[in-house]
């Protein structure tokens, strides 16, 4: 049995075309992330998951049980959104115990759910609180926590940590894998931030234009994408694209990390860009018309303008044809 | 609001503009309510003098007191109204939800209709209005007042409200779908709450005309029992005499109610805009 099952999701906003022919098993306890760029339908997959939009055809499956036409609330699982979404007339108690009383559940197992999402989210101190009187992090703690109360079979989370600042986004990021750890519940998780993708998750589900590119680990759709846009979708700063110099018409994708400076090599050109992270240091190459990045590990210094000279181990290059698809040796 | 940025200069200018502004929309209505507790001769010759030991009077208000049934009228405007406000809000937000809220076949359409009335003054179809109302039997009945003043508020209600009502968060209205809250309680628990700004704005342009209104109450409702504030208040202007204390005095006492109206609605407004969705 799997957590989630799509078979054929296909979706129409009048003619166009949000979503085509998806399918996806998701296993229990897994934790599946989705990403894309933006407007590629992921918001939509998950709310046609939810249930509340309709699928214009395909079927889905939660833990075996079609739910194809059943209503979001019956459907075992909930939902935590961007934009946290917490009732503003209810205080964190409240908020967190709405979906249970409305199952019609009895109060002291409400009040023992409660207590008990409280503690693992650290929310005991706020529990009589407005959303109004809390901050942004502890508001998405209580969404995190309303989600957590209702026990369901599957989570869905979208772009949960993207109104966050950076510190507070990698404390919730390591809060939210030891949740998932201790409850055990597969996730659906759709973001736009490469770390979180590549950190949280067990799968990586990649979309574009409504369509599966490719589903795999991280590392795996890292060192073996099957065409060009994955290749170019994950990592940061993005993979380089170069003519292949042995077969005309074909591309060579290298990472940035896998160049490097030489005394001689197949690339030339002259320093554009310099940035200097600290642990890194990335360097733009301006090469004829092309730019390449480069990431080196450490501290350097390059002046602008300077010739320079790059090679890289032709075993860690990439090949792909025309259309973008991957060439494997 | 952020004070620091606000400079003396700008806080008195400020000030003077809405202290000005004050005076003189205050200006008639203290005219009117100053000279309802004069005689007569002290109206005519010195409209502006505050009442004095001498030209002070209630004559005004004992006429109007014995003259026809007031407390009546009062009660009959009242009662058409409140009840006219509350059909447009209720059915005004109802529909803008809809409109809003769903999508559906003819949803454009429906809205273009629906504000069409916006544009065609409602007194255009009195003739029309009066024969359905004979032929229901609603003549003289505060009930047919009641109907056409929620026909002639809901153009604009649904208008306004289907505007504001776009920009409630989905993420709200969705979460408490995934909780199992049907959609009359995500309508009046989540989304009532957070337009009150805009129900309160509705309310306050629809209350005056209402409450003012002389024309329907003269063609649709101008039986005894049935006679408006504004309608009873016209026996005191003659084509040869007006009874200038009586008018006047009935005048301060239509104000009373309408006063205490808008300070209910004016709270929610303030209330509503401090209150604020959460994001
Ligand atoms: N209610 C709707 N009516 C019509 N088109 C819609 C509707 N909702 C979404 N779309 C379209 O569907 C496409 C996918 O939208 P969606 O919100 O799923 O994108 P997304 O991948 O979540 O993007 P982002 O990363 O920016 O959140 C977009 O082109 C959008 O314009
Ligand atoms: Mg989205």
């Amino acid at each position: 049995m799997t957590a989630l099952t799509l078979e054929n999701i296909t979706k129409s906003f009048g003619k166009t075309e949000v979503l085509k022919d998806i399918s996806l098993d998701v296993e229990p306890g897994e934790f599946v992330v989705f990403v894309g760029p933006s407007g590629c339908g992921k918001s939509t997959l998950l709310r046609v998951i939810a249930g509340l939009e309709d699928a214009s055809a395909g079927s889905i499956r939660i833990m075996g049980r079609d739910v194809t036409r059943v209503p979001p609330a019956k459907r075992g699982l909930a939902m935590v959104f961007q934009s946290y979404a917490l009732y503003p007339h209810l205080d964190v108690a409240g908020n967190m115990s709405l979906g249970l009383k409305q199952a019609g559940e009895p109060a002291d197992l409400i009040a023992e759910r409660l207590a008990e999402a409280a503690r693992m989210l650290a929310l005991e101190p706020y529990l009589h609180r407005r959303p109004s009187e809390l901050s942004g992090g502890q508001r998405q703690r209580v969404a995190i926590g309303r989600a957590v109360v209702r026990q369901p079979d599957l989570f869905l989370f979208d772009e949960p940590l993207s109104n966050l600042d950076a510190a507070l986004r990698m404390a919730t990021r390591v809060e939210i894998a030891r949740l998932h750890r201790e409850l055990g519940t597969a996730i659906i998780y759709v973001t736009h931030d490469q770390t979180e993708a590549m950190t949280l998750a067990d799968r990586i589900v990649v979309l574009r234009d409504g369509r599966i590119e490719q589903v795999g680990r991280p590392m795996d759709l890292y060192n073996d994408p099957d065409n060009r846009f994955v290749a170019g979708f994950l990592g940061a700063p993005a993979m380089n694209f170069l003519p292949d110099p042995a077969r005309p018409g074909l591309s060579l994708g290298i990472r940035p990390e896998y160049l490097r400076v030489a005394e001689t090599g197949p690339i030339t050109g002259e320093v554009a860009h310099v940035e200097r992270l600290g642990s890194d240091t990335n360097l733009l190459v301006g090469a004829g018309e092309q730019m390449i990045t480069l990431r080196l590990f450490g501290q350097h210094d390059f002046r602008l303008g300077a010739a320079i000279t790059l090679d890289y181990d032709p075993a860690r290059a990439l090949h792909f044809d025309a259309e973008g698809h991957r060439i494997r040796p | 609001m952020n004070r620091a940025r606000q400079s003396p200069l700008n806080t008195l200018a400020a000030h003077a503009a809405l202290i000005t502004w004050t005076a003189v929309a205050l200006f008639p209505v203290t005219v009117i309510v100053v000279n309802s507790l004069k005689t007569r001769k002290a109206i005519f010759r010195e409209p502006l003098a505050l009442p004095s030991p001498e030209s002070f009077s209630l004559i005004g208000y004992r006429t109007v007191m014995k003259q026809g049934d007031f407390l009546q009228y009062f009660q009959n405007s009242m009662i058409v109204t409140v009840a006219s406000l509350a059909l447009i809000l209720l059915f005004g937000a109802m529909a803008a939800f809809a409109l809003s809220e769903y999508r559906f076949r003819g949803n454009t359409l429906m809205g273009l209709y629906l504000a069409l009335g916006i544009m065609i003054p409602i007194r255009i179809g009195t003739v029309a209005i009066l024969e359905l109302m004979v032929q229901t039997g609603l003549v003289n009945t505060l009930a047919a007042l009641i109907l056409v003043y929620t026909a002639q508020g809901l153009p604009l209600a649904v208008f306004i409200l289907s505007e504001f009502m776009r920009q409630v968060s989905d993420d709200l209205k969705n979460a408490g779908r995934i909780d199992g809250l049907s959609e009359y309680t995500i309508f009046f628990k989540l989304v009532l709450p957070l337009v009150r700004p805009a129900m309160a704005t509705v309310a306050v342009f629809n209350m005056i005309p209402i409450w003012n209104d002389l024309w329907f109450p003269l063609i649709l409702a101008p039986g005894e029992a049935t006679k408006t504030l504004t309608l009873g208040s016209q026996v005191f202007i003659g084509q040869f005499v007006t009874d200038w204390n009586a008018v006047l005095s009935a005048l301060s006492l239509a104000i009373l109610p309408v006063l205490a109206l808008y300070v209910i609605f004016s709270r929610q407004l303030i209330r509503g805009i401090t209150s604020g969705a959460v994001k």
